[in-house]
């Protein structure tokens, strides 16, 4: 434990004497990290920026957002990491994507690819070896599609994924995408998740026309970590909502290559595919809607947004039927527990979006968020896109291509005239997104890129019932004695998203609150001042001396 | 389950599919967490050092604190010594650790960061306050993770070891890429025999710490400095497993003169008495009962059972230290090792398990720099009894419906590995009651009614 992370100041004095514990300039850098949130007033964060070397980040790389999170979870490609072998090897599996073969096709989560380069590849060169690596998935496997993941070695030396993903795809007859997306490139996993949103964009998007059904939608931003796009899937059915493809949870290649045919984008983690949106209404015509299905109300407010979309009255009351019977299902079983969580603080870190959507959850069962951060999220997750504007693009961020992206001749069919598109605009229905900020509460931290030290000095402050974070720090708060809860990939339990999710994440967060166990961390004689002793007898030091 | 694998065996060249090893920084930050008051340091993209804690903390459930130097694409171009610069000036100054520990990545290697003028050039300016340590390591691409931790047994070796012209009476121990509870358990027969030893690296009481409700950044485990100095003064360094521990003692001995000996891991009966043999010539102490005791009660198990383990066909895959001692083991209950795999490259791992099995299976497949993706086509093509491997081994042992031990690193989804031994005779215990466990759970299993047995 670091030396005052005794501290019982809160909010803006918290931050104050956080800052004091680093030299000067870190100082002033991570100062405009944090903000003591004050309800009501302008305020400004600073975000996707370097992280400080040495400073203990929770932030991954680029590669970690291409593969590990946007790639990653589609299950009928072969997707081979070039470079030595831990790239790949700490991607498999790890992060519960969950996913099943479509009928007759091919699954490859259970699969770790890699070119496991040597040293003598990166003295000579390792193309010829990655083009050797993609012959032979090829041979074994016969997937529809291949994608291949840069690592730093690999970009370093001059090996070009990109043309030999090209070359390859010309001589095998199948898609082989090429993903630029080594380890040091942008600030966090971010840049990597714009490098795949473009990759995607480019060579899978807009291949295959097919007819949709009048209600059909695109999932972007939802990976099926522990389920959750499977209970998101079962609601929308529901409530006739038909989903062409999910970007990228148990997501098909087959299936995003038809995305382009839906007549709606929703949005869950804007952060990760913001540019797949944006792009596809600029290429295309369809408009985008931001939603949040991670929590009870928030789930319920997500569905009337997209039946005010559709402005289908039939649509609209399917959806309150929907929503009447799965609210009252779910508030059966949150109810008694709600009992005893009622009051209750949590601290949320997470990567881009979820320390926002999981607010609402929480909200709906008592509890209130104290302290919430991302690690690689922009200054609009945190403040909405009125800010895009503002934004300065630095050297980091410049080094990812913005695709210039026209009106398709032939597929740009918006389904909606462009008068009412302007109007759902206006009433900020589409192509919105305020933010995390405006739901956060007085008294409260809002922090970006969270470091060991802050987390230890908030956590001693506002002593939370439980933080919400990952494996990294996860032991960490419990060693504290604080429950902790994954968020990045659920700690092996889910889904928490909609009507069943919220239900299941009462139950995770009841069991790790209110376990027993924890009211053991002190023997009985470290509760007592003094022992008295009858007998005289050696200790262990005496009998081993 | 792994429905796309294919039965059919064709050679690889490039692919590498559902790997048996990972890279060496994860095993250089491992043994960086050996020494007490230690903040290992990855040199290179942030990712590497997410990946390496991540996965240190899947397999051991504790904090596993380390920082890294953060690079950009600037860095990458232009050289990671500012970063690093910056890092340690930011580490003492926050987290106030008595040592660092700075392990290259694939990026900073390939760049050619020059770490020891970086570190000597940040002593000159003064960011290294007075008293405390940055040591560094270059695990290359070469080999895997277990070399990682080696180079950095070797570093700590390099830079902490001294000699004082004096011997003193101990040993040095190595003990090799093993858990917590094997260090401990190491040092507990060491204290059994009357061996005094420095134990290094050393993770129990790190990676085993106690719920106590504060978190320790720094626990109270790990080799101190003042006994890692030591070591140059030591009579002899025993080297648990040539991969992991070699290359540290024979860098004892070219610094310090200090003789060394390579010993297999203690796992399974026969290594274990090696070992105690080697600590009884050292010493002249004789083993105390409890000892012999201890390896009695190993070998009534191994009898009790036999029934279940002669002729049992097994599958073994691993970490190459662990994998030859493990061999030796099944081997010594009647078991056939039928498949053995390591990912870690090295001609010496073949050698030594065809050795091991020229009179047993002089057939088995035996193979270094192997995947488990081909030990799965073996498998397909004539099944094993029993499949003994870390926790990537569950998706075949699911396939192809084979009887399962997790074993090495990394367990990722069961609990007991850091607290309960697998070395020494009680770890020979631990691992039969395993065995025994679900080859007697599957009979039970698939015995029909009739033939369901109550007494086994």
């Amino acid at each position: 434990m670091t030396q005052k992370a005794t501290t019982t100041l809160k909010n803006e004095a918290l931050v104050d004497e956080i800052v004091t514990m680093y030299p000067p300039k870190v100082a002033r850098k991570r100062r405009k990290h944090m903000v003591p949130v004050a309800p009501g007033t302008e305020q400004k964060i600073e975000a996707n920026a370097r992280s400080v070397p040495g400073i203990i980040t929770q932030r991954g790389c680029c590669y970690a957002g291409c593969k590990g999170v946007v790639l990653g979870p589609i299950v009928d490609m072969v997707h081979i990491v070039h470079g030595p072998v831990g790239c790949s090897f700490y991607a498999w599996g790890t992060r519960r994507n969950q996913g099943r073969a479509r009928k007759g096709g091919q699954n490859f989560l259970e699969y770790c690819f890699s070119t496991d380069m040597q040293p003598d590849n990166i003295i000579f060169g390792g193309e010829k070896k990655l083009r050797k690596a993609i012959t032979e998935a090829y041979e074994i496997f016969k997937p529809k599609a291949i994608s291949l993941h840069a690592t730093c070695p690999a970009g370093l030396i001059g090996d070009d994924v990109v043309g030999v993903g090209r070359e390859m795809s010309e001589k095998l007859g199948i898609p082989v995408i090429g993903f630029a997306c080594e380890g040091y490139k942008g600030v966090s996993q971010s840049a990597g998740h714009h490098l795949a949103n473009n990759g995607l964009f480019e060579r899978v998007v807009g291949r295959d026309d097919v007819e949709t059904d009048k209600f059909s939608i695109n999932m972007l931003g939802e990976y099926n970590i522990g389920g959750d796009s499977w209970e998101i899937e079962r609601i929308f059915e529901k409530c006739g909502i038909h989903i062409v493809s999910t970007f990228s949870g148990n997501g098909s290649f087959a299936e995003m290559a038809k995305s382009h045919n839906a007549k709606l984008n929703i949005v869950q983690c804007y952060r990760s595919i913001n540019y797949m949106a944006e792009m596809m209404e600029e290429k295309f015509g369809i408009p985008w809607l931001k939603v949040n299905v991670i929590g009870l109300k928030a789930t319920s407010k997500s569905l009337r947004k997209i039946g005010e979309y559709f402005e289908d009255a039939k649509l609209s009351a399917r959806i309150e039927e929907v929503i009447a019977e799965e609210e009252a299902a779910a508030e059966k079983e949150i109810a008694p527990i709600r009992e005893r969580l009622e009051g209750k603080t949590a601290m949320l870190f997470t990567g881009g979006s979820r320390a926002h959507h999981y607010q609402s959850l929480f909200k709906d069962l008592g509890m209130k968020t104290v302290v919430a951060g991302e690690e690689f999220a922009h200054r609009d997750d945190y403040e909405g896109r009125k800010v895009i504007p503002t934004i300065k693009i630095d050297a980091d961020s410049r080094n990812i291509t913005e695709l210039k992206v026209e009106p398709d001749p032939k597929r740009y069919n918006p389904p909606k005239t462009g008068e009412e598109i302007s109007r759902l605009k206006e009433d900020g229905l589409l192509s919105e997104y305020e933010g995390m900020l405006p739901d956060m509460m007085d008294n409260t931290i809002l922090v970006d890129d969270i470091t060991h030290l802050e987390q230890e000095m908030m956590i001693a402050s506002y002593k939370p019932d439980i933080v919400c974070s990952g494996i990294k720090d996860k032991y960490i708060f419990e060693k504290m004695g604080i429950p902790s809860k994954q968020l990045h990939n659920y700690d092996y339990s889910g889904p928490f998203a909609g009507y069943h999710g919220a239900a299941n994440f009462a139950r995770d967060i009841d069991m790790r609150v209110n376990n027993p166990a924890w009211k053991m961390i002190q023997a009985p004689w470290q509760k007592r001042p003094m022992i008295k002793a009858e007998m005289m007898v050696e200790t262990e030091k005496e009998i081993l001396a | 389950m792994l429905d796309q694998t294919p039965k059919k065996v064709v050679e690889r060249e490039a692919l590498r599919i559902n790997p048996a090893k990972t890279c060496q920084p994860i095993g250089a930050m491992y043994a960086s967490l050996g020494i007490h008051g230690c903040l290992p340091h990855s040199h290179g993209s942030q990712g590497c050092c997410a990946y390496h804690r991540s996965h240190l903390t899947r397999h051991y459930k504790e904090p596993v604190m380390a920082a890294t130097s953060s690079f950009t694409e600037g860095a990458a171009v232009f050289g990671g010594g500012a970063n690093l610069r910056q890092a340690v000036n930011n580490i003492f100054h926050v987290y106030n650790p008595d040592i660092i520990a700075v392990h290259t990545t694939c990026l900073s290697e390939t760049i050619g960061d020059d770490i020891p003028s970086l570190v000597n050039q940040a002593r000159d300016d003064g960011l290294i306050p007075a008293g405390k340590l940055v040591i560094h390591t270059n695990p290359s691409y070469e080999g895997s993770h277990v070399t990682g931790f080696s180079n950095m047994c070797r570093s700590m070796v390099s830079y902490l070891t001294e000699s004082s012209g004096e011997k003193k009476n101990q040993l040095n121990v190595l003990p090799g890429f093993v858990e917590p509870s094997d260090m401990r358990e190491i040092k507990r027969i060491l204290r059994k025999i009357g061996a005094p030893a420095v134990v290094f690296p050393d993770t129990s009481d790190v990676l085993d710490a106690p719920q106590t409700g504060k978190f320790n950044m720094y626990p109270k485990g790990g080799v101190t400095l003042a006994a890692m100095k030591t070591t140059g003064d030591s009579q002899k360094t025993l080297a648990l497993g040539a991969f992991a521990s070699e290359d540290a003692a024979k860098m004892l001995q070219t610094k310090a003169e200090v003789p060394y000996e390579v010993l297999d891991l203690p796992i399974g009966l026969a290594a274990t008495d090696r070992f105690i043999e080697a600590l009884v010539e050292l010493t002249g102490n004789e083993p105390p009962a409890s000892i012999t005791d201890d390896r009695g009660r190993l070998l009534d198990m191994m009898l009790d059972y036999q029934q279940y383990l002669y002729g049992k066909k097994v599958a073994i895959a691993g970490d190459p230290d662990h994998v030859i001692a493990m061999t030796e083991f099944m081997v010594s209950m009647g078991m056939i090792p039928t498949y053995v795999i390591t990912g870690t490259p090295g001609k010496k791992f073949t050698l030594k398990i065809k050795a091991i099995l020229r009179d047993v299976n002089p057939k088995a497949k035996v193979k270094a720099a192997a995947d488990f993706f081909e030990l799965h086509q073996w498998i397909k093509n004539e099944p094993v009894d029993l499949l003994i491997s870390n926790t990537y081994g569950k998706y075949i042992a699911r396939a192809e419906d084979v009887p399962f031990v997790r074993f090495g690193f990394p367990i990722l989804d069961r609990t007991g590995h850091s607290y309960f031994p697998t070395v020494g005779y009680v770890g020979g215990m631990r691992l039969v009651e395993k065995i025994t466990g679900v080859l007697l759970d599957r009979k039970d299993r698939d015995d029909p009614d009739e033939t369901f047995e109550l007494v086994m």
